[in-house]
Parts: C-alpha cells; structure tokens; sequence
C-alpha cells in the first residue's frame, strides 16, 4: 500500500479534509492500593466495601502518596520514552459532584510527574511516531448508580481514590485506525511493564478523544471538540468518524465549529454537545496543600529503569534477528505480553532441532482460531506451550504429518493432553517406511491399471488421484512427502 | 475542693504522682466547676459522667509514670473525637460523631489524661472573638460580655475559668495565642510540622497547627512534649528531635539575642500596648538578655496575604460539607438544589464571606494576581524572618494590637476584626512557633499578652525566653468568678 492510499481523508465535492485526533488516556494504575489511602482495589467488589475514612473525604483525613503508584507512573513513562520529573507537584481540581467526596479531585496539573515521550506505532505504510505530552497521575472519582430507585442516586466510592494515569499525547493521529494502534500499542507497553491491565471492560483503560479537522495541506489545526470518557477502541473509531464528518459538514456549509466538550452516544452512533466553552468549569487549581511536592532522586528513578523489562518494540527486533521472523509475524506475536510470553515457551521447549517458522504458523493460525472461537485470552489457553512446543516438534521430525496434527491438536484441547500420547494410543504415527508405502503404492497402481496408463499419456490431473487413493489406504498417516516421491517414481 | 481547680498542671500531676489527689478528685472538682460555669458558654458537649468513670478506674490501677496519669481534659472541638460529637462549632456537622480520634488528643490520652468534654470554637476556626460559632458565643471569665478572643476562644475560656487544668486549641493566623492574650493565658503555636493535623478538622491547611494552651509556660511546655509528634499520616508533619521542652526548661537566658522589629510598631496602635512591649524589652535584660532592633519589611503585607491563602485553602477544605455524605443535609428539588441549600442553611455568614473570598482568588483568570502573588509574599515574609534570625534568637512583639473587646462590637466590621490577628499572621505564614504570655493588664484591668517569636523547631529556646520572663512579669489573672452565683 502506498502512503497516499493509507490517508484517512474525508472528501466532499472538491475539498479534502484531514483529521487530526489527540488522545487523553486514563489507565488506571495497577495496584493493591489506591492512591492515597491503603484501601483495596479489586475490581467487582460489593459497593463501598473498599472505602477508607481518607477516600470518603471525612473531616481531617488527610492523604498519604502511595509510594508504589509513583513507581509505576515512572515506570511507564520510561516504557513511553518520556522524561520524568524529579519534581511534580499534586493540585486539587475543584468541582462538585455526589460521586467526589472531597469536592475535588487531587491531580497534577502545572508539574506532571512524566514530560514529553513518544511510541512507535507499526502501520501498514511504515512506522509512526506519536508524541507524548505528558503523563500525570491523579484519583478516580467514585460512581453514581442513578437506576436504583426513582428519587434517589446512590454512590458507590469503591473508585473513589483509586489511581489513575492520564496520558496526553499530542495531536498526531490522523487517521481511526492510527488510533487503534496507538491505545493497544499504549496497552501494550503497559502490560509488558505491569503497570496498567488494560483492561477496557473493567474501565480500567478509558480516553477523552479531541478531534477537529483541517483543509488537506493546511498547518494550521481547526476548533477542536472534546468527545468524553470513550471506552472501547471500536467506540473512539465510530466518535472519531461522526465527530470528523459533522465537522466537515459545518465547515462546507460555511458555518464554525464551536470549541465544546461532546459525549459520544453509542446507540445513536453519534456526538452530542454536553457542554460549550463558555460553560467550562472552572476547576480552580491550586497546589493541595495536605501533600508536599513530589520529588524523586536519580537514583530511585535509575533503580526503576534497570526493572523495566524488554518491551515490544525491543522484542520485535530481537525475535526478527534472533528468530528470522517476519516483521509482520514479530508485530503480531509481540503486541500482546502473554503471546510473546507463550511463544518464547514454545521455542524453549522445542529444543535444539527446531521449527520457529513451523511454530510461529501454528500459534497465529491454529492456536489463535481455538481461542476465538472460545473466546479465551492466550494466557487461559487450553494446550500448554509445553505441549504444543511437543506437537510441533512431532510434525518437524516427519512423526505426524501435518494434516494429522490438525486431528491430534484438536484431541489436545481438551485437558491439555500429551500429543505424543495421543499419536500413540490413536496410531497416528506417519508411515515413513518407504517399503511398506511402495508395497501400498503397487497394489493401488495395480487396482487401477487405466487410469495408470491415462497419466502416463499426458492427463497429469491424475497424479492427485494417486495421492488420494495412497493416502485414503494408509489412513491419511503416510508421510505425503515419500508418497509423492514413490509414485513419481513408479507411475 | 474549690482550689484544686486552682492548681496548675504541674501541681496537679505531682500531687496525683504522690497520691495527695486522686485522679477522681481532680475530675470531680473541674466538673463541679464546669457545671457552674455554663454561662461562659465554653463547652459544646460534655463528657462528664464518661470522664468520672475514667477517671475511678484510672485509680483503681493508677498508672504514675504517665505524664498526665488521670487529669481531666476538655479539648477544642476541631480536634475528633472517637465517639464523641465533632462540631468545629458549625451546624453543618452539628451531628457528627467521628469513628476516630485525631492524633494529638490520642497522644494526650495515651499519657493518661481524661475527655472531660469538647469546646466552644468560632465555625471552623474562623474568627477573632468566638462570636462565629454556631453555639453561641463564649463569655471571657475575664468580664461579663467581654469575648474570649478566638478561634480557641471556649479553650481560653475553659483555662483561664479553670474549668480544665489545660487544652489544647488550634492556630491558623492566631487562634490560640490572641484568645491566650485576651483571658490571660499562656498559649503556644508549635513550628508547622510539629504536632500531627490527623484529625482536625481542616480550615487552612498549610497554616493550620495544634498547640498547648495553659495558666503558666511550664504546664504548656509539658502538654506541647506530649501532643507534638512525627506522624506518618500527615505528610506534612517533620520528622526532628522533640525536646522533653518541661524537663529541659531553663529560666536561664542569658546572653540571648532578642529581636525587636519595628515593622510592629503600627499606626493607631494603643499606647498601653507600646508601654506594654517596652516593659517587655526591659524584662528581657533584666533576665540577661539582649535586645537587637531588626526590620521584617514585608510585615504589612501579612494580613492581606494571609487573607488570600487561608480562604483560598479553606474554600476548597470547605468542600467536603455537602449534605452528601455526613452532616447536616437540607431537602433539595435536585442534586444542586441540595447543595445549595445544605451550605447556605449550614454554613454561617464568616465561613461563607470565606468561602467566597477563596473561590474568587483561585478563580481563573484572578489566580495570578492573588493566589500566586500572596504565594510569592508569603515567601519574602519568611525570608524576611530567615534574614532576622542571622541576627537574633528569637523575636518579642505584643500579641494583639489591642485587649479584649465587647462581645457584638466587631461583629459587623469584618476588616476591624481581621486586624487583630496582624502580629499572629506572619508566624502562621512562615510556619515558625510562637508563643504569648501574659504580660500585664490595661486601663480595664483586661490582660495584655506578649509574643515571642523563633526559628522553626526551637520551641524550647521561646518556651525558655517565656518562662524567664514569666518569673519578672509575676503576672496575676483577675478572675473574678463572675459568673458562679
């Protein structure tokens, strides 16, 4: 694909438009502890079981930094290959709502704790690079359950304190399917650090999405509107496509586009206005005065480097030189910690004489196929990478062909069985006994005299007739590699 | 029974410590006393029938190597209480029983001492005369109608009524050492940092500091050793050396540099308070000190400083009461409603007008021309300090620009009020200590006090200067028990 066929552009009459998306990102940081109190964080708990004194606000609780969350905010910034701050300091942002029990949100606003940085994002045009503005950490905010009774709104602050990173990149994205790259390459660093699950259903990974659009061609960036609190990738991409378009619509029907925050109704599939500039809060930050500015040593942060451990990008290269992989095979196998983690079992257990080429097929083919239609993440895979690491090495050493593995990988999905077993006590072991095979091969030959003489006349079709015909006699366990060979050479 | 109320704290330890009182003793003749006293209004609620039960199992199994084994106590009620009604002197938290304690009144109760009941405060800490609070405002024991001075004004009350041995009260830009100054007490505001804020209710944090409150500077010495503490869950409490300040107390000050700032001397000042400083001056040499004229230029932008960051400070802490979670809650059509009702029926007009001043100055658009200037002032004040103490170890001006005045006599000018915190503010805007002893009466008979100002975490150095000075004033309170029938 040439770069001008990847261009996200949105064409009316004679105008091209080009969008260009910024993304804030809040993953919640993950820990035993919430950001300023010692109170759980398990996702699923029974209402306000996981609230302390400090999280729901009472008269001089005071907050304590949790030291661990600081640890992985750094963390992941280095896994962003971004600055970090040896000062940052905490600012209260000011508003009221039932679900905030301090009447503020304790955040870093002036000083984040992580400056600029930057990801790779592979595209099928090339790499992209998307700049990172900043990363600061600050307190989710608890959660008000509206549908539990006609008059009244419960909360629920087992949220209320729990840690969050909100991750700012700078307005580099062009296209939807720029932005599915970057959330899961964003997820991607994050787990491999251990810092954020990642996990989009549990909120644990949420984003604000600030679109506007311009004239293709054009420096200068349009009024941009903010879409709220998306949850889903597939949701950011449908916002981003009505958000651009209606856009593009004011624009050509000559009207401007006014600089609003917008929520994204996923029923409708559409943008609605929530709130104008005008109408902005006034968030009154200051420095909380309960907390001291934030400062960190070279040290401490030197300490966290050397725990950081081989992130995808890094990975990739390695299993491209190490492995002789693809890129696109590498991409694919190091995007997800747990697939990366898997296949370097593999690899382990299949020993000295062994298939990577063979391997990597099976886990993108096979193996990904079971888990889709199982719906399991790899991590919960049915087959062992010990197992599977067996099975591929049965095929690599000619035991089982690969059409019979397909048989034996099915049988070892249930409860993890020894391939090895399987091929024995179902018989499954390949016929690579060239003399017992041309025995087999005669007597087809012999049984089908005519059709012998057909071929050698010139109707060559027939040769997979001959294939068939050994195979379907050996039970599909000859070696189809030597039945080739035999019958070119006896027909 | 009547003079054991009149004991000071110290005495009254050592009499318990050589079983010529018992704690029950004690804790009876300050609840005799405090239940004659009502009309000084210096109590919110009363833990009486709790505290004399306390205090007969205290002798049953009397624990004397405590340093408060059995004395009876009554605390500001800013600090919470576990159990007890916490109020900080507002409707809006008029029913508010804390699950847990602060972490200086359980320093005082693990040294042994009893709750004998919560005091009277101006609403949140916000006044100059305890006329603010929702409970009324407290009577000085001094005269009829007189105010106690505030916030701390029930604890002053309570101490110089004798209605508690000693209390505790908290300081914001004054509140215990201008009530200490006006009933003719000893109070001290600890450096920031040295007494834990874990637990009281929150007016400005960065200024806000718990201290001893006390007839005489030993009894403060001994109840500052016992609250003041390194806790881990107030991060912006300091890890130092704590002094055992009544054990290491010293009347010897000999030698010592005591810095006279000019900057103090201001316009409309009473000429009973410039009499008062200059006997204060001489008392200093008399101990053997010497007194050195020093300038702290930025004095006069204290108070308008202060009045930017602790509103600002307070507006945001402030938050926190909105009839969602504990508290007074008024019926609302909605959510807003709700709010707005809740706050306007629950907060009084000071801690509104407050309210009000802080959200304005940490509005956009005005943050910089007030929240950051005063940030930037806040720091030439305590540079100004940090210049002074090149040259002095500590710092003597008047506690108050004037005595106590007439209850409802400030009530309706707000600035005139502000003003008498103008020598307390600056200590609180460089998070220094400082202390005001009682140093003489005026024309009324009403008490002066004197201040005494150090360096950060040198509270034994002021403690000592204060009780040196103490021996020379030979001050006696005219407490006429006007108030018992």
């Amino acid at each position: 694909m040439s770069e001008k066929d990847s261009e996200y552009l949105i064409n009316r009459k004679d105008n091209q438009y080009e969008v260009v998306i910024g993304l804030e990102v809040h993953a919640q940081v993950l820990s035993e502890s919430k950001l300023f109190s010692t109170s759980a964080t398990k996702f699923g708990a029974e209402p306000n079981t996981q609230v302390s004194l400090v999280d729901a606000a009472f008269p001089g609780m005071l907050p304590v930094i949790n030291e661990f969350c600081i640890k992985q905010a750094i963390k992941t910034g280095i896994g962003l290959n971004a600055k970090i701050n040896k000062r940052s300091v905490f600012d209260r942002k000011n508003y009221f709502y039932a679900d905030l029990p301090q009447g503020y949100q304790i955040s870093q606003f002036k000083d984040p704790i992580v400056g600029e940085g930057k990801v790779i994002l592979d595209m099928p045009n090339g790499q992209k690079e998307v700049g990172i503005e900043r990363l600061h950490l600050e307190q989710d905010a608890g959660k008000s359950i509206h549908d539990l009774d006609p008059q009244n709104t419960f909360v629920d602050l087992n949220r209320s304190g729990v840690a969050l990173m909100e991750i700012v990149s700078k307005p580099d994205l062009r296209s939807p399917d720029e932005v599915n790259a970057y959330i899961k390459k964003l997820r991607s660093i994050m787990r491999y650090l251990g810092t954020c699950d990642g996990n989009m259903q549990e909120g644990s990974l949420r984003a604000d999405v600030n679109v506007s659009v311009r004239p293709k061609g054009s420096k200068e960036f349009g009024t941009r509107c903010e879409i709220k609190n998306v949850n889903s990738i597939k949701f950011m991409q449908m916002a981003i496509e009505y958000e651009a378009n209606r856009q593009v619509d004011l624009i050509e029907e000559g009207k401007t586009i006014d600089q609003e925050t917008r929520l994204f109704d996923t029923k409708k599939n559409e943008t609605r206005s929530m709130r104008s500039k005008e109408d902005a809060h006034d968030y009154r930050y200051f420095p909380d005065p309960d907390l001291l500015p934030l400062e960190v040593s070279e040290k401490f942060i030197e300490e966290l480097k050397n725990d950081i451990p081989e992130l995808p990008d890094d990975k990739k290269k390695r299993f491209i030189e190490e492995f002789k992989l693809s890129s696109y095979e590498a991409n694919i196998l190091v995007s997800d910690i747990d697939t990366a983690k898997y296949f370097e079992e593999v690899v382990a257990k299949m020993g000295k004489n062994k298939d990577i080429k063979l391997a990597v097929n099976w886990i993108t083919g096979e193996l990904f196929a079971v888990l889709n239609s199982k719906g399991l993440e790899i991590s919960q895979s049915p087959v062992s990478a010990k197992n599977f690491a067996i099975l591929i090495n049965l095929i690599k050493n000619g035991t089982i062909s690969g059409k019979i593995a397909k048989t034996v990988f099915e049988l070892m999905i249930d409860g993890d069985k020894d391939p090895q077993k399987i091929v024995e006590e179902k018989g499954l072991k390949q016929q690579s006994d060239p003399k017992a095979l041309e025995a087999l091969i005669d007597k087809i030959i012999n049984d089908n005299r005519e059709k012998a003489i057909e071929y050698k006349q010139g109707k060559e079709k027939l040769f997979g007739f001959f294939v068939g015909q050994a195979m379907k006699a050996s039970g599909g366990k000859a070696n189809p590699q030597l039945i080739n060979e035999i019958l070119k050479k006896k027909l | 029974m009547s003079d054991i109320t009149k004991q000071s704290l110290t005495e009254l330890v050592e009499n318990i410590k050589n079983k010529k009182l018992s704690s029950t003793d004690v804790t009876k003749a300050f609840i005799d006393r405090s239940e004659k006293s009502m009309e000084l209004n210096a109590y919110i609620t009363n833990d009486f029938t709790s505290a004399l039960d306390k205090a007969k199992k205290f002798d049953q199994k009397p624990n004397l190597d405590l340093k408060l084994p059995g004395i009876p106590m009554a605390v500001k009620d800013l600090f919470c209480t576990k159990d007890i009604k916490t109020t900080a002197g507002s409707k809006i938290l008029n029913n508010f029983v804390p699950t847990y304690e602060s972490t200086v009144t359980e320093n005082i109760w693990n040294e042994g001492a009893i709750l004998l009941g919560k005091l009277n405060c101006d609403e949140f800490a916000m006044g100059s005369s305890n006329e603010t609070s929702f409970f009324g405002n407290v009577q000085s024991p001094i005269d009829k109608n007189l105010v106690p001075g505030g916030s701390s004004g029930g604890s002053a009350s309570a101490v110089a009524g004798q209605l508690t041995p000693v209390t505790i009260g908290t300081d914001t830009g004054g509140s215990i050492r201008q009530p200490a100054s006006f009933t003719g007490i000893v109070g001290l505001k600890p450096t920031y940092g040295s007494c834990s804020r874990y637990g009281i209710v929150a007016f400005a944090s960065s200024l806000d500091q718990a201290g001893p409150m006390a007839q005489n500077v030993k009894d403060c010495a001994l109840l500052q050793e016992v609250i003041s503490s390194y806790d881990p869950k107030d991060s912006t409490s300091i890890e130092f050396k704590r002094n055992h300040y009544s054990k290491e107390l010293t009347n010897n000050i000999k030698g010592k540099k005591i810095g006279i700032p000019k900057e103090y001397r201001v316009d409309g000042m009473p000429k009973e308070i410039e009499d008062l400083w200059q006997k204060g001056i001489q008392y200093i040499k008399d101990c053997g000190a010497e007194t050195i004229d020093i300038s702290l230029p930025n004095t006069s932008y204290a108070l308008p400083t202060y009045y930017i960051v602790a509103p600002a400070e307070a507006s945001s802490n402030l938050a926190r009461y909105d009839g969602v979670k504990y508290g007074f809650r008024a019926k609302g059509e909605n959510l807003i409603d709700m709010y707005e009702k809740t706050r306007s029926e629950g907060f009084g007009a000071e801690v509104q007008r407050r309210i009000m001043i802080g959200t304005y100055v940490l509005s956009s658009g005005y943050y910089d021309a007030y929240y950051l200037k005063a940030q930037k002032v806040r720091k030439l004040i305590k540079n100004d300090f940090d210049e002074a103490y090149k040259k002095v170890d500590a710092i003597l001006t008047p506690s108050t620009p004037s005595s106590a005045f007439k209850i409802g006599e400030k009530t309706n000018d707000p600035v005139s009020m502000y003003l008498n915190d103008i020598f307390t503010v600056p200590v609180n805007l460089a998070g220094l200590p400082g202390i005001s002893i009682p140093a003489g009466h005026d024309s009324k008979g009403y008490p002066l006090g004197l201040q005494i100002i150090g360096k950060a975490f040198d509270e034994q150095n002021i403690l000592n200067i204060a009780y040196a000075m103490e021996e020379k004033i030979n001050f006696k309170n005219k407490i006429t028990d006007w108030w018992i029938k």
